[in-house]
């Protein structure tokens, strides 16, 4: 089936997300996607799914024009879809959730669930995907939810099938797994649209590549000529260093000391366990691991946001396991979270109130109660200069800025003062390369300036090419500690995904 | 997500070891109540079973019996914890208790056991039909905070309809009412996308004004309008004469049948049908049936009228069910003990059911002990369910999960 996507333009409030994009895809052919965060991928195929109508342009299967209201339309007509977010109910089986919508039934809508289970392991097999029908999607690992996805593509028989953004929460072997599953669909005749922001990715599994910028195709090329900083250039629009500068470290005293750390939530799972480690002066030290192995809980834990159940936390030796964020805050650590919507900002203040919600409670900034907005305005023109923050304002709600700025206000704020420690949980999750850029060489600077630095991210390229040290945690422990100049990102990979290196040659 | 989960882990967290710590001062507590209060009381009460014979239990010694094992059921659990028992040790625990208060209320005297626990299951009727009501719509994404309202709707309509046309037009116009109301949820939390709480209220506020305002105006000087024959108790042939049960659960009127099926049905579609499946996953995640084509407006408006329709029959209770005609806020305030029950019961009709018993019942104590004479101030007979509630809620619900979406407008584009 050969897809045609015409004149496409889509509008929101306020951002054309889509401009007069003209795509085609042929059948049996993977076309890639690429595009910074917020270049309108997903808007694309959210339009070509029918969750929306496009304000202008036509849809054409096989020369033929198709209208889709609603996904049901999309999938009528051959259309699969892997969202960026799994669509997968997280308490039902993976038989319930691959059966949704085309359940298989009897009288009065008894759900042959037999049957359903059936379905899962015929496709399972055929596409050696490995998946237990009864298996609940809430235990399983995101590699596999991702596989169950795959399923319900299949079982609704999609001739055309979009990923968006796949790779993103798979470690390095099961992107790997992933590709072998886009070259079988492809070699039964199905089409394939992958989106992703990872150059090296598109390189490897493309036939065509596709670049978006701000809603308009910039451009196509053909990965056997195409290089890396060639096409990150069209994906910004100027040239960018894919690189991160820094000299070796020199490492000083221990700032932070974290012994035993336990974590349980509400429930008594466990997030964290036992897990030891120390932070230097003048150093970084990375947390790498797939999504959901209780990085989040240890950052949380060591910030003050959550209760650590078992072992001790100290900064410069003294010990803070029970201080509530405001102490740690003044004893000199700066946090920046990984979700800067619900944690790092309010997105209804603006961008000078957001920048002093750490220490407006200073002498420097209060009068007793009251705040002194006149010095609060001061230093926020400062650090809107100095930290490039672009905003129309700073009276604008910080809300409105893109990823790329809100990240540069909590930087701002975070980093503008003496730190002993600086812990950064995803510091550049959907930010744009520019403010990538940027925000790795403050973090550099800061580090050189004699400031222990943790840094945690599921993106392994940036772990390993920030830190010094590097940590790999798995369900909730430390399983291994690297030199990132001596670790390939497949070895890492492997004890992010629980295996040894050694012990698993085929994994 | 991968998260280790250890059962036998040697540390809990902190909610485990506070609701076993909770679980533990109760039974310390009706210990000593059972100790100092129920023990006071000398003499043996009879609980009539049948007509010809009638079970005889010593008071004090039983309350102290009690009152030694229920203060050492409460050590051993704030020492060892009964881990995974605690449950089915409260429950005996509570259910032993409540029969020591039953037969210190009773020393000296007797009464019907039979004919309280056939009151348990009447009274559960509106509760059990309203928490059936609130588990359709939360199931599937909406929070229905109106069953108040839509109980009271019904019982209105009931009325009404029922004394002009009989009782069973009656029952379709409570119906029709619980429809009706049901609809103004559905259409502000789903298409306007209010808060559904704030919908939820302001359903109640209007249906208790408007109710008190047309009983006042209309039903005080037409009095025709508001006297309707009930439904007499039906007797199920051959199961009628199982004793004790064949009184307490088969001599009732039809609603009590009507719950009960629906209790069933409802139970069977929600988990065994394709209607099941789908309202359930629009009530955890609505993006992931949307994007699979299902259409997640039009299956919540339709969960939201049948839900409507439930709690109306449930209101048709009042007038058609008991005493044949509607005062000003008859239902006061067992709506909301319908969605205590939702909650008790873990969004599943069984467990509302359950729920639904235990409220009845304590309101069937506290009627009996009012008729009982037994010097307990009325005010402290009023207090005593909500006594056992609250252990309940300690002891019993613990960590429960409503369905995620619950309470979310759905938007298809995001
Ligand atoms: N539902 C929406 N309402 C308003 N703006 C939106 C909506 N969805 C996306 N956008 C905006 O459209 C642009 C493209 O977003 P998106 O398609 O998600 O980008 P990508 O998938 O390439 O990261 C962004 O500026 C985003 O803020
Ligand atoms: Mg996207």
């Amino acid at each position: 089936m050969k897809l045609e996507l015409r004149g496409i333009t889509k509008r929101f409030p306020g951002v054309v997300a889509n401009d007069n994009v003209n795509l085609t895809l042929n059948t049996g052919e993977v076309l890639s996607l690429i595009g910074e965060n917020g270049a309108g991928k997903s808007t694309l195929m959210s339009v070509l799914y029918g969750m929306y109508k496009p304000d202008e342009g036509d849809i054409l299967l096989d020369g033929s024009p198709k209208v889709f209201t609603s996904p049901a339309d999309a999938i009528a007509a051959g259309i699969g879809m892997v969202h960026q977010h799994f669509m997968l109910v997280p308490v039902f089986t993976v038989a319930e959730n691959v059966v949704l919508g085309v359940e298989p039934t009897g009288a009065l809508g008894k759900l042959h669930i037999d049957e359903a289970r059936r379905m899962v392991r015929e496709i399972s097999d055929k596409y050696s995907l490995d998946l237990d029908p009864d298996a609940v999607i809430e235990d399983l690992p995101v590699g596999v939810q991702q596989r169950v996805e795959i399923v319900k593509v299949l079982l609704r028989d999609a001739k055309v099938v979009v990923f968006d953004e796949p790779t993103a929460v798979l470690t390095p072997s099961e992107i790997i797994e992933f590709f072998e599953i886009v070259k079988t669909l492809v070699s039964a005749g199905r089409g394939v649209v992958f989106i992703t922001h990872k150059l090296k990715e598109a390189l490897n599994i493309a036939d065509r590549i596709a670049v978006l910028r701000r809603g308009k195709v910039v451009g196509e090329v053909d990965p056997k000529t195409a290089t890396e900083s060639q096409i990150a250039e069209m994906m910004v629009g100027r040239p960018v260093q894919l690189i991160v500068n820094k000299n070796s470290a020199s490492a000083g005293d221990v700032v932070l000391k974290v012994t035993d750390l336990t974590v349980l939530d509400a429930d008594g799972r466990k997030h964290v366990e036992n897990v030891s480690f120390e932070v230097r002066a003048g150093e970084i030290v990375g947390v790498a691991g797939v999504q959901g192995n209780g990085q989040t809980e240890l950052v949380e834990a060591l910030t003050g946001l959550r209760k650590a159940t078992g072992g001790t936390i100290t900064l410069d030796g003294k010990d803070l396991t029970h201080s509530n964020p405001r102490e740690r805050h003044q004893m000199g650590m700066a946090h920046i979270p990984e979700d800067r919507q619900r944690q790092g900002l309010v997105g209804g203040l603006s961008v000078a109130e957001n920048l002093v919600l750490t220490r407006y409670h200073d002498d420097q900034f209060s009068h007793g109660v009251v705040v002194d907005w006149d010095a609060a305005n001061a230093i926020a023109d400062t650090l809107i200069s100095e930290y490039d923050i672009r905003t129309p304002s700073k009276e604008t709600g910080v809300g409105t800025l893109s990823g790329g700025n809100q990240q540069k206000v909590i930087v701002a704020r975070e980093l503008s003062r003496d730190l002993r420690l600086t812990i950064a949980a995803q510091p550049t999750r959907g930010v744009d390369v520019g403010s990538i850029e940027y925000i790795h060489s403050r973090i550099v600077k800061e580090r050189d300036a004699g400031t222990a630095v943790l840094i945690v991210s599921t993106e392994l390229e940036e772990v390993m090419a920030l830190s010094d040290r590097l940590l790999v945690m798995y369900r909730g422990r430390v399983v291994a500690e690297l030199d990132p100049k001596k670790s390939t990102p497949m070895e890492v990979g492997l004890y992010m995904a629980g295996s040894r290196p050694d012990s698993a040659v085929n994994a | 997500m991968n998260i280790a989960v250890d059962s036998d882990a040697p540390l809990l967290s902190l909610e485990q070891r506070k609701r076993a710590r909770n679980v533990g001062f109760s039974l310390v507590f009706l210990g000593l109540v059972s100790a100092f209060l129920l023990a006071g009381r000398p003499g043996n009460a009879g609980f009539k079973l049948v007509d010809t014979y009638t079970v005889f239990l010593p008071a004090q010694p039983f309350a102290r019996a009690l009152a030694v094992a229920l203060v050492a059921l409460g050590a051993i659990q704030l020492f060892r914890g009964f881990g995974k028992w605690t449950n089915v040790v409260l429950a005996i625990a509570t259910g032993t208790f409540v029969i020591a208060f039953l037969t210190w209320a009773a020393s000296g005297g007797s009464f019907s056991l039979t004919g309280m626990l056939q009151d348990t299951v009447t009274r559960s009727v509106p509760i059990t039909l309203g928490a059936i009501a609130g588990i359709l719509c939360e199931r599937s994404g909406i929070i229905n905070i109106a069953i108040e309202g839509q109980l009271l709707g019904g019982a209105f309509a009931g009325a009404v309809v029922g004394s002009l046309y009989g009782p069973w037009a009656g029952l379709l116009g409570a119906i029709a009412m619980g429809v009706g109301l049901s609809a103004i949820l559905a259409v502000f939390a789903i298409r306007f996308r209010v808060d559904q709480v704030i919908v939820g209220f302001a359903i109640n506020f209007f249906s208790l004004g408007l109710t008190s305002f047309l009983a006042q105006r209309v039903l005080t000087p037409h009095p025709e309008y508001n006297i309707v024959r009930p439904f007499t108790p039906y007797a199920v042939p051959l199961l009628s004469k199982i004793p004790v049960i064949g009184v307490v659960l088969f001599t009732q009127t039809l609603f009590v049948y009507v719950s009960i099926i629906a209790v069933v049905v409802s139970t069977w579609f929600l988990y065994r049908t394709r209607w099941g499946l789908r309202t359930r996953a629009i009530g955890e995640y609505p993006q992931a049936a949307g994007t699979l084509g299902v259409d997640v407006i039009k299956l919540r408006y339709r969960n939201v009228w049948i839900a409507g329709a439930v709690a109306g029959l449930g209101g048709a209770w009042w007038p058609l069910g008991t005493v044949g005609r509607f005062d000003q806020n008859i239902t006061n305030g067992r709506g909301f003990i319908a969605l205590a029950a939702v909650i008790f019961g873990r969004w599943h009709p069984v467990g509302a059911l359950t729920a639904a018993l235990v409220f009845g019942l304590s309101e069937a104590i506290q009627l009996k002990m009012s008729n009982l004479d037994t010097g307990i101030p009325s005010e402290f007979l009023l207090m005593a369910p909500y006594i056992v509630t609250l252990i309940v809620v300690a002891g019993f619900v613990g960590r429960s999960r409503a369905p995620k979406a619950a309470g979310q407008a759905y938007d298809a584009s995001k």
